[in-house]
């Protein structure tokens, strides 16, 4: 089971700022190891964010992330107390759900 | 994952103009750190961290809930300013990652040697990093206040200053070499003086620290590492006299400022 | 706090109020250094038998006048000058070597000094073009041209050649304490590499002195 995510959702307002940090590996599958093998892929693929279970954000996303990523988006009129749930699936088919309260 | 756009706008500072060139790159450098700093993904294994600190394991199937880092069984807050330091149950001055080893080789029973001799990235050495991270984040804003009544403490910074100005190997650095002056810098990275207090958030006071550009986090013993990699020195062991004399050298220096461990590196 | 401990406190104050000599903490700080390091890839712990000029640098002071001068006539006597008397190479290459950080560290494979770059640009601007440079050294921005260097066979221009060739080969002939590596004495880099950091510095057609 991958590392769990680190979520904060925080409202001001109507708008609820939403930072999410995730702990995932990042192979583009160009790179090779010492023994001049190629490292395979192994990348986030999907994101898809939802509050209080409406669907808010689906991204796809690719090599070109970063490992351990940062993402950054707003909801709008979320209330403290309300649930952001986020999702990520990688290209091997493995994923990961977290959740955190509207503070 | 950030937006294509600050990418962009990042690379068009770093461009700048010819004239201003060196100002704006550093101005875009900076900025470009700042932006960092949101999302540290430190955070990540200070959580790890947190939950190796309560978790029962190895072979006496115990926490880490009674280790004494300094301030007595189980004291974390704090603890991270205050060290390294001496500890009677070993006779010795240790720095935070020695005597995690130490309080995992005597509450849970793993093999200190062992751990020590793992390569930074491997295995348990993952664990002690995570744990680094979370003790020092327990820390975070408060002020180093290095012990130095007892007599070896003032002798590891005594041993600390002579290992920091020794000059070896085929380059002839010394640690004073890049960090014995003010206002110098290796291409484009400023070097802290730490001959002196640094100031907040420098040097001793911004490691644990996650390497953006390696995806890694670096506790002060892998930062150590890789100077003497860098310094053409041999192989510097883990929890060594040394390296723990030279982090006294520095803690003790940098009394007053505040720490901003686990703090975010280029 | 427990009254025997703070009596036996008062007998180590009273026993042993000096501490350590700094000469006794000179001699320790020594035996920790070799006890702390291991041999790994092509970083052996030989590496810290200090020689001379090592030893009497590894302190904030300056070493005693005698011994600065000592070191400084040790050092430009070990400089060995280029075969044929030819001091420039070609400054392209001298421009990658001196963008060069490599060699010599653990992680390197070897210690020949054909894998090893010249570390330029760490400590100096060289070409004003190169905008990521450190600020260890001074600027050897127009090296070349602030010193009159127009063709360098003319005989007016040997005594440059000659300072800046023993100043790579072994910087301490001209500062005991130097921060600079010793990139010939220390067999980091061959003749023909210095030859292309000196183009690089002194031709007349390099960038640097343009």
């Amino acid at each position: 089971m991958a590392d769990p995510m680190r979520i904060r959702a925080q409202a001001a307002g109507d708008k609820t700022t939403v930072r999410v940090l995730m702990s995932h590996e990042m192979e583009t599958g160009q790179r090779k190891d010492s023994a001049g093998k190629i490292i395979p892929a192994w990348f986030i693929q999907e994101v898809s964010a939802s509050h209080n279970g409406k669907p808010v954000l689906a991204a796809q996303w690719g090599p070109a992330v970063s490992k351990n990523p940062f993402l950054q988006f707003t909801v709008k009129g979320a209330r403290a107390g309300d649930k952001i749930s986020v999702t990520w699936v990688d290209n091997r088919g493995d994923q990961r759900t977290d959740e955190a309260t509207v503070s | 994952m950030r937006p294509i756009w600050t990418l962009v706008v990042g690379a068009a500072m770093l461009a700048g103009t010819p004239v201003l060139a060196q100002k704006s790159a550093a101005d875009g450098i900076a900025e470009y750190r700042k932006m960092l700093e949101d999302g540290n993904p430190a955070d990540l294994f200070e959580a790890k961290g947190e939950v190796l600190w309560k978790q029962k394991r190895g072979p006496k199937n115990a926490s880490l809930e009674a280790c004494d880092l300094g301030k007595g069984p189980g004291v974390v807050k704090g603890a991270f300013v205050e060290l390294p330091r001496y500890f009677a149950d070993t006779g010795r001055v240790q720095d935070l990652e020695s005597r995690l080893v130490t309080c995992m080789a005597t509450l849970q029973g793993l093999d200190a040697t062992e751990i020590a001799n793992t390569p930074f990235g491997r295995g348990e050495q993952n664990n002690v990093t995570a744990l680094a991270t979370y003790v020092a984040a327990a820390s975070r804003g408060m002020r180093f206040n290095l012990p130095q009544a007892h007599e070896q403490e003032r002798r590891s910074y005594e041993i600390g200053r002579r290992v920091f100005y020794f000059r070896g190997g085929p380059y002839d650095f010394s640690c004073a070499s890049c960090h014995g002056e003010d206002g110098k810098r290796i291409r484009l990275q400023d070097l802290p003086n730490l001959n002196k207090n640094p100031g907040d958030g420098i040097g001793f006071a911004a490691w644990p620290a996650y390497r953006v550009s390696a995806g890694q986090m670096w506790g002060m013993q892998l930062r150590l590492n890789d100077c003497y990699r860098q310094q053409r020195f041999p192989y510097p062991g883990f929890g060594s006299e040394a390296t723990i004399a030279v982090s006294t050298f520095m803690g003790v220096n940098a009394k007053g400022a505040e720490s901003i461990a686990p703090s975010i590196k280029r | 706090m427990n009254p025997i401990r703070s009596l036996a406190a008062l007998w180590l104050l009273a026993g042993c109020a000096a501490g350590p000599s700094p000469a006794d903490l000179d001699r320790q700080a020594v035996a920790v250094i070799k006890a702390s390091f291991r041999d790994q890839g092509i970083a052996k712990v030989d590496r810290l038998n200090q020689d001379l000029e090592q030893a009497a640098c590894s302190t904030p002071q300056p070493p005693a006048p005698e011994v600065v001068k000592r070191i400084e006539a040790e050092s430009l006597a070990s400089v060995r000058w280029p075969a044929g008397g030819r001091y420039l190479g070609d400054w392209r290459e001298g421009e990658k070597l001196a963008q060069n950080g490599r060699g010599m560290t653990w992680t390197d494979a070897s210690a020949s000094p054909k894998d090893n770059g010249a570390n330029c640009y760490n400590c100096h601007q060289i070409d004003r073009k190169e905008i990521s440079f450190g600020t260890i050294g001074p600027s050897l921005w127009n090296y070349g041209k602030l010193r009159g260097v127009k063709d360098a066979a003319d005989p007016a221009a040997a005594p440059v050649m000659q300072y800046t060739w023993s100043k790579l080969w072994n910087s301490r002939a001209y500062a005991a304490c130097s921060n600079m590596p010793r990139f010939g004495h220390m067999g980091l880099l061959d003749e023909d590499q210095l030859r292309h950091v000196m183009a690089l510095l002194l031709d007349p057609k390099s960038p640097v002195n343009q």
